[in-house]
């Protein structure tokens, strides 16, 4: 069975989202997604201080079966980002929801995340996706 | 000199066969070193010798020798990599397209001195027009990806001369191949993406959703890369052209249709071809290639050029002076000619009925093999569609209950003397299998190709360690794909 923590939110394309303390948010793939994409090779993450929309793609991360974007799950400010990555993408594989966080955003507006999964929805969209 | 230790059966690299007192005096070119560099600046001679493998004449030989005979090719193999199309090409069409009268053309020589060669490729445009139902076809691609960015290229083109610049944006599936994003992306669009439901179709209610006049246009493939035909193409060919926007085919999956229906029926305003797939020349090593383009009459006046044009007694190439709003040359000359006379003799060897053969026998293969893979308990992607040239098994059962997974299925088959079908592709689909048996197979071989299946099934439950450290019969064994992508290192450094 694949790991999905209560405490995060999640969107449809694999994504998990933390709120962190200062409202900002971290952003990684999820369990399920780096098991679909096999071993991590390259991962290819925004700047600092780059502005996305919500849906927009703002990273990539290659494994060894595919390149897959990576999509910013709200409007957004970049503010930190996983620079460990660079050399261990691998980290993703080990433990996605820690070490293998991508980046953390800024949101520009105020936002009640409603338009992110919660674990139960997202636990049913793999189920569904596996069937 | 210091030698990788290999596995058995594996080749050296022709670096490490080298030795300072070996040499092969029959390679060595026959001029005086010396007097051609005489009058050489200084800056362009070399400091230091040049360090080229030394060894001897009977060594290269076996050593290329042992190369070639490590080919794992449609000459010596069943080759079923879908969306590939890997399938035998005939012999005569080589030959006949190496014949003196062609191969001694040179490219340069005025129209009057190549009138034979041009009347081949005139009627190739037009055999080619016909099969696909476009209005004109230019032949100069030299590859299909090149064709795919005159193809979008020529889109831009058109809109730009209606001044209808606000249209930025491309539509693909999610199922396309890479190279389809990769081509809008190119020509300065934006890609937006569209699911595909449950039965392999395109998600009409998403595509209807992002429609509007920022669309430029969408870029299909028909049947899609799910094996399955698209088969609400007209509402979306209608959809699309209502919102201003043009259809993009891409030939990759050709095969499945060819002489049966046509891309221009459908509604494409432009295609590209694979000749070097659908059209007898073998592919897969990297080119060359040849990616014509078809159109229909809104984007004639954007075709690349040079075309063959016939007034009933010359025939002349058709340039910019003629086709003013064309995109312009994509190469030299006439793309690669060889590829494109091979297919011309391939057409001709065809005709109209037998290149419906190709497309009735390559969804026959695809179905029969389909049939006998389900029989025998392997579990089909899209179970309620028929097959088109090619369909997906799901391996995610023998994934999750016995621990070997679509890789190593394709890593034991290479042992059984089968080249593995395409994995994990398309993405959407769990350990997936793509396979594409072609036209060109008999019904004995594809039997054999499912008693091996099923043979590799009992060994992943009685032994499924076997299948995990497969292939165990060729000269290198399970190779390390994460090392092999990070650390890319194809040079050779001589080690004293």
């Amino acid at each position: 069975m694949t790991d999905i923590p209560q405490e995060l939110k999640y969107t449809k394309s694999h994504e998990w989202v933390r709120v962190e303390d200062d409202g900002s948010l971290t952003i990684g793939i999820t369990d399920h997604a780096q098991g679909l994409l096999g071993d991590m090779v390259f991962v290819e993450l925004p700047d600092l201080g780059d502005e996305f929309e919500a849906e927009q793609d703002c990273a990539v991360v290659e494994s060894v079966k595919a390149a897959s974007d990576i999509y910013c799950p709200i409007e957004g400010e970049v503010i930190a980002i996983n620079e460990e990555l660079e050399e261990a993408p691998e980290q993703i594989n080990v433990n996605a929801y820690h070490e293998g966080w991508l980046f953390r955003i800024q949101p520009l507006k105020e936002n009640n995340f409603d338009d992110l999964m919660s674990p139960e929805d997202y636990a049913e969209l793999v189920e569904s996706e596996s069937h | 000199m210091s030698k990788r230790i290999i596995e058995q059966n594996a080749e050296h690299l022709i670096f490490e066969l080298s030795d300072k007192n070996r040499r092969s005096s029959s390679l060595a070119p026959d001029v005086d070193i010396s007097a051609v560099c005489e009058n050489l600046p200084e800056f362009a001679l070399r400091k230091d010798n040049l360090e080229l493998p030394q060894v001897a004449e009977l060594q290269v030989v076996r050593h290329y020798t042992r190369l070639s005979q490590k080919n794992f090719s449609i000459d010596t193999h069943f080759y079923p990599l879908g969306s590939c199309t890997m399938k035998y090409n005939p012999r005569a069409c080589n030959t006949l397209a190496q014949l003196p009268g062609l191969s001694g053309r040179h490219p340069m020589a005025h129209a009057s001195m190549s009138q034979g060669v041009m009347a081949c490729l005139f009627d190739l445009q037009n055999m080619l027009m016909e099969a696909t139902g476009m209005k004109q076809v230019s032949l100069t691609p030299m590859a299909g990806a090149q064709g795919e960015f005159a193809g979008v290229a020529m889109i831009r083109a058109y809109h730009e001369h209606n001044n209808d610049t606000q249209r930025s944006e491309i539509i693909v599936p999610d199922a396309a191949h890479g190279t389809n994003p990769a081509t809008a992306v190119m020509c300065g669009y934006k890609v937006k993406e569209i699911p595909t439901n449950e039965q392999g179709d395109i998600d009409i209610e998403a595509l209807e959703k992002i429609i509007g006049p920022q669309t430029a246009g969408i870029m299909l493939t028909n049947p899609s890369t799910l094996g399955v035909f698209e088969r609400k193409i007209k509402l979306i060919a209608d959809m699309i052209h209502k919102a201003g926007g043009l259809l993009y085919y891409d030939g990759a999956n050709l095969n499945a249709i060819l002489g049966k229906v046509k891309p221009g029926d459908m509604g494409f305003d432009v295609i590209h071809m694979n000749l070097h797939k659908t059209f007898s020349t073998p592919h897969g090593g990297g080119g060359p290639g040849a990616g014509p383009l078809g159109v229909s009459e809104r984007l004639q006046p954007f075709l690349p050029v040079p075309m063959v044009a016939y007034d009933g007694q010359t025939y002349r190439w058709v340039t910019e002076k003629e086709q003013p709003l064309s995109i312009g040359h994509l190469s030299a000359w006439m793309g690669n000619i060889s590829i494109l006379l091979r297919a011309y003799i391939y057409a001709l060897l065809l005709g109209r009925e037998g290149m419906e053969r190709v497309a009735d026998y390559a969804t026959l293969n695809a179905n029969y093999l389909l049939k006998r893979l389900a029989d025998a308990g392997f579990e089909i992607a899209f179970p309620e569609r028929r097959a088109s040239h090619e369909f997906i098994l799901t391996l995610r059962k023998e994934a999750k209950q016995l621990g070997t997974n679509a890789m190593d299925f394709a890593k034991r088959l290479l042992d059984y003397g089968y080249h593995a079908p395409t994995t994990y592709f398309p993405l959407l689909v769990p350990e997936c299998f793509l396979i594409e048996p072609t036209e060109t197979e008999s019904r004995d071989d594809l039997d054999a190709f499912v008693e091996a299946m099923i043979k590799i099934r009992d060994e992943a439950e009685q032994l499924p360690d076997l299948l995990k450290n497969a292939p165990f019969e060729l000269p290198v064994k399970r190779l390390d794909d994460v090392k092999a992508a990070r650390e890319l290192d194809l040079n050779y450094y001589y080690q004293d």
